[in-house]
C-alpha cells in the first residue's frame, strides 16, 4: 500500500508511512511507532486503523492488535482532545502527586480512565513519566508540565480550556 | 525544559555542553562535536576497545556491565549483519536523567552510536526512545538529518569510505522494553516480551545479528572519553568505577534536580550538601539509592560512595542513578505499595513468577495498608518476593521482588504498627480519598 491507494490517513501522514516502512532491515519493525502516529492523528486504534495499519506493514490485523494490546500508550478507545496523564509513581507521590491527581478528578469531575461529557479532558493516573527531579509532573497530550500543585494543574486546565497551544503531532 | 543543576561539586563532563544551544549541529562542532568520530575512524577499532576498557566504564542503565569489554564480546566475523541499539526507553521510576542528554545533547548520543558501530563493525545503529518523550524524539530526528545532511552519517562517513546509518525509534509505553532482550523485541515490531538467554545480543541480537545495546547515557559519554583519553576518564571516579554519572535526586530533598558528580560521590554528601538536606525541618527515614528497583537504605548506611561496588557492599545497587529521598512522613508500607503496583502494572505477564507474585504482593500490599492485614502477612508477602528472585527470564521479577525484601526486612516494626494502629498509622500528611 503507498500514498497513491486509498487511505484513512491524511496525506503528510501517508507519506510518513510509506518512507517509515523503508528504514528498517525489516518492514515489521515500523509498526510500534506507526500505531502511534497513527493514533495521535485518529485519536485511537479504531478497525480501520488497525486494517490499514496491518496492510501498510504486512502482518495481520490479529498481530496488530496483539502488539498493540501490550503498550500502555495506545488505546482502541477513544479519549478528550486533551489526555490528562498525571504520574503518582514515586517520585512523584513524595511531592504531592496523589493531591494533585485527586485534585484532577474533582476539577475535572471524572474518575481515571474516563472522559468528560463534552470530550475536552480525559484523565488517567500514569507510571513514571522521567520527571522524577521536578515531580510532581504530568503530560497533557505530549507536553510535559512539572512542579504541579493543584494550583498550579488548575492553571494548565484552563489554559487547555481557553486557549489551548497548537495540537503536537 | 528539562535542565541541570549546578553546584560546585559538579563534575560537567557529559553535561559539558547542555545548556549551550549544542542541539545544533554547528554549535556541536564548534563545542569540538565530532572530533572523537573522526579520531575513532582514523585510529580504528582495536584503539576505540581499548580506550573504552582504560576508561573503566560501566552501563548507565543500571547493570554496570564493563562497557569496553561488552563491545570486546561482538565476535568480529559475522554472516549476518551487527547492530548498535541505544537505549534511551528510560522508565525507572525516580530515573529522568537520559532526557536531559537528548534535550541538549542529541548530537552525543549521534557520535556514540558511530563510534560504538567503529568498534564492532556495524553498519547501523538504532537510537530507541520512550513514547511519552515525543518532544526529545523530534530534537533527535532533527539532529539526525543535520548529520546526514554534513555527511557524518550515510554513505562514506566523514569521507572515510565507511558507511553508516542512525535511525530514531519511538516505543509506546511498556517499562518491560527498558530490558535489552525485550527491546530488540520491541524493535522488531512485537510485545516487548524478554528473550531466554544465552544466545546473548552480542552474538544473536536485533534481526539475528550480533547487537551492541547501551544505555542513552553510557552511549554518549563515549564521545568524551575518546576526547579525553581513557585512563583521564577513569581517574575522575574511582576503582573500577571510572567517571562520572548523571544522579537524578528527587523526594524529599530540598533541591531535587540533576547533578552530574563523580562516580564514588558519597550519598550522605549527595543528600545533604549538593540536594540542600531533607525539606523544611524532617527527618531522613530511608533511601531509594538507585530508582525504584534497588534496595532501600536507612539513614545510617548512606555513608558510602556511589559507585557500583561500594552500593552493592552495602546491599543495594547503584542502578540508573536515581536517588530517590524519603522522609519521615513516608509511610514505607504505602510506598511499597506504590512500588509494587508500578511492577504489577509493568510485568509482561510471559513469566508466572513475576505476573502472579507481583499481582499477588500488590493485592496483599493493599489489604495491608488499606487495614485488613494480618500478622502472618508480613513474612508472606516477605516469602512471595524471595520466591520470585532469580525465577524469570528478565531481572523485572527480581526488580519488583528486591526492594520489597529491603522494605520488610528494614521496616519490619512500620509494617507491625499496621496491625496495631489501623489503618495507617502514618497517614498524617495523606490526602483522605486516598488511603
Amino acid at each position: 500500500m503507498n500514498t497513491a491507494s486509498n487511505t484513512i490517513f491524511s496525506p503528510e501522514l501517508a507519506a510518513r508511512f510509506d518512507k517509515l516502512v523503508t528504514i528498517y532491515p525489516l518492514r515489521r519493525s515500523a509498526l510500534v511507532p506507526m500505531l502511534l502516529y497513527a493514533q495521535d492523528e485518529k485519536g485511537y486504534l479504531s478497525e480501520e486503523v488497525i486494517a490499514e495499519v496491518a496492510a501498510r506493514v504486512g502482518v495481520t490485523e490479529l498481530d496488530v492488535r496483539n502488539v498493540a494490546s501490550y503498550y500502555s500508550l495506545l488505546r482502541m478507545h477513544p479519549v478528550g482532545k486533551y489526555h490528562v496523564q498525571v504520574c503518582t509513581n514515586i517520585s512523584c507521590m513524595l511531592r504531592g502527586a496523589n493531591e494533585v491527581f485527586a485534585h484532577c478528578k474533582k476539577r475535572l469531575g471524572i474518575e481515571n480512565k474516563q472522559t468528560t461529557a463534552d470530550g475536552l479532558f480525559s484523565l488517567e493516573e500514569v507510571e513514571c513519566i522521567g520527571a522524577c527531579s521536578w515531580g510532581p509532573a504530568a503530560q497533557v497530550n505530549y507536553d510535559f508540565y512539572e512542579n504541579l500543585t493543584p494550583d498550579e494543574l488548575d492553571k494548565v486546565l484552563e489554559k487547555y480550556r481557553t486557549n489551548a497551544p497548537p495540537e503536537d503531532k | 525544559m528539562a535542565y541541570l543543576v549546578n553546584h560546585p561539586d559538579v563534575v560537567p563532563v557529559l553535561s559539558s555542553r547542555f545548556g549551550k544551544g549544542a542541539t545544533a549541529i554547528d554549535k556541536y562542532l564548534e563545542l569540538d562535536g565530532y572530533q572523537s568520530a573522526r579520531k575513532a575512524l582514523e585510529k580504528g577499532a582495536d584503539w576505540i576497545i581499548a580506550e573504552m576498557k582504560a576508561s573503566n566504564l560501566r552501563g548507565r542503565g543500571g547493570a554496570g556491565f564493563p562497557t569496553g569489554m561488552k563491545w570486546s564480546f561482538v565476535p568480529k566475523q559475522s554472516e549476518k549483519p551487527k547492530y548498535v541499539l541505544v537505549n534511551g526507553d528510560e522508565s525507572e521510576p525516580g530515573t529522568c536523567k537520559d532526557r536531559l542528554i537528548f534535550e541538549h545533547d542529541p548530537h552525543s548520543v549521534i557520535e556514540g552510536v558511530i563510534i560504538a558501530g567503529l568498534a564492532i563493525n556495524a553498519k547501523m545503529g538504532f537510537i530507541y526512545l520512550r513514547g511519552e518523550y515525543r518532544y526529545l524524539l523530534k530534537i533527535m530526528e532533527r539532529a539526525i538529518e543535520e548529520a546526514y545532511a554534513k555527511g557524518f552519517l550515510g554513505k562514506n562517513i566523514f569521507g572515510s569510505g565507511v558507511d553508516f546509518d542512525v535511525v530514531s525509534h519511538t516505543g509506546a509505553g511498556a517499562y518491560e522494553v527498558g530490558e535489552e532482550s525485550a527491546l530488540m523485541e520491541s524493535l522488531e515490531g512485537k510485545r516487548g516480551i524478554p528473550r531466554i538467554r544465552p544466545p546473548f545480543p552480542a552474538v544473536v541480537g536485533l534481526y539475528g545479528g550480533p547487537t551492541v545495546i547501551n544505555n542513552a547515557e553510557t552511549i554518549a559519554t563515549v564521545p568524551h572519553i575518546l576526547r579525553m583519553g581513557g585512563v583521564e576518564y577513569a581517574k575522575l571516579g574511582t576503582e573500577r568505577n571510572g567517571g562520572t554519572r548523571l544522579f537524578c535526586l528527587s523526594g524529599h530533598v530540598e533541591k531535587p534536580g540533576v547533578y552530574e558528580l563523580p562516580m564514588g560521590y558519597n550519598l550522605k554528601k549527595m543528600i545533604y550538601e549538593v540536594g540542600g538536606g531533607i525539606r523544611g525541618g524532617h527527618e531522613l527515614k530511608a533511601v531509594v539509592p538507585g530508582g525504584s528497583s534497588t534496595p532501600v537504605l536507612l539513614p545510617n548506611e548512606i555513608d558510602i560512595g556511589m559507585d557500583f561496588d561500594q552500593v552493592g557492599k552495602a546491599g543495594s545497587m547503584l542502578g540508573s542513578g536515581g536517588v530517590v529521598v524519603l522522609d519521615d512522613t513516608v509511610c514505607i508500607v504505602e510506598f511499597a505499595l506504590r512500588t509494587m503496583k508500578f511492577y504489577a502494572h509493568e510485568s509482561c505477564g510471559w513469566c508466572i513468577p513475576c505476573r502472579e507474585g507481583t499481582d499477588w504482593l500488590k493485592k496483599t500490599l493493599t489489604r495491608f495498608h488499606a487495614g485488613g492485614g494480618v500478622s502472618k502477612d508480613i513474612d508472606n508477602i516477605k516469602y512471595l518476593a524471595e520466591n520470585m528472585m532469580g525465577r524469570t527470564f528478565c531481572p523485572l521479577g527480581d526488580a519488583a521482588a528486591m526492594p520489597t525484601i529491603a522494605f520488610v526486612k528494614k521496616f519490619r516494626k512500620e509494617f507491625e504498627d499496621h496491625l496495631d494502629g489501623r489503618p495507617c498509622p502514618y497517614a498524617h500528611s495523606k490526602e483522605p480519598a486516598l488511603v
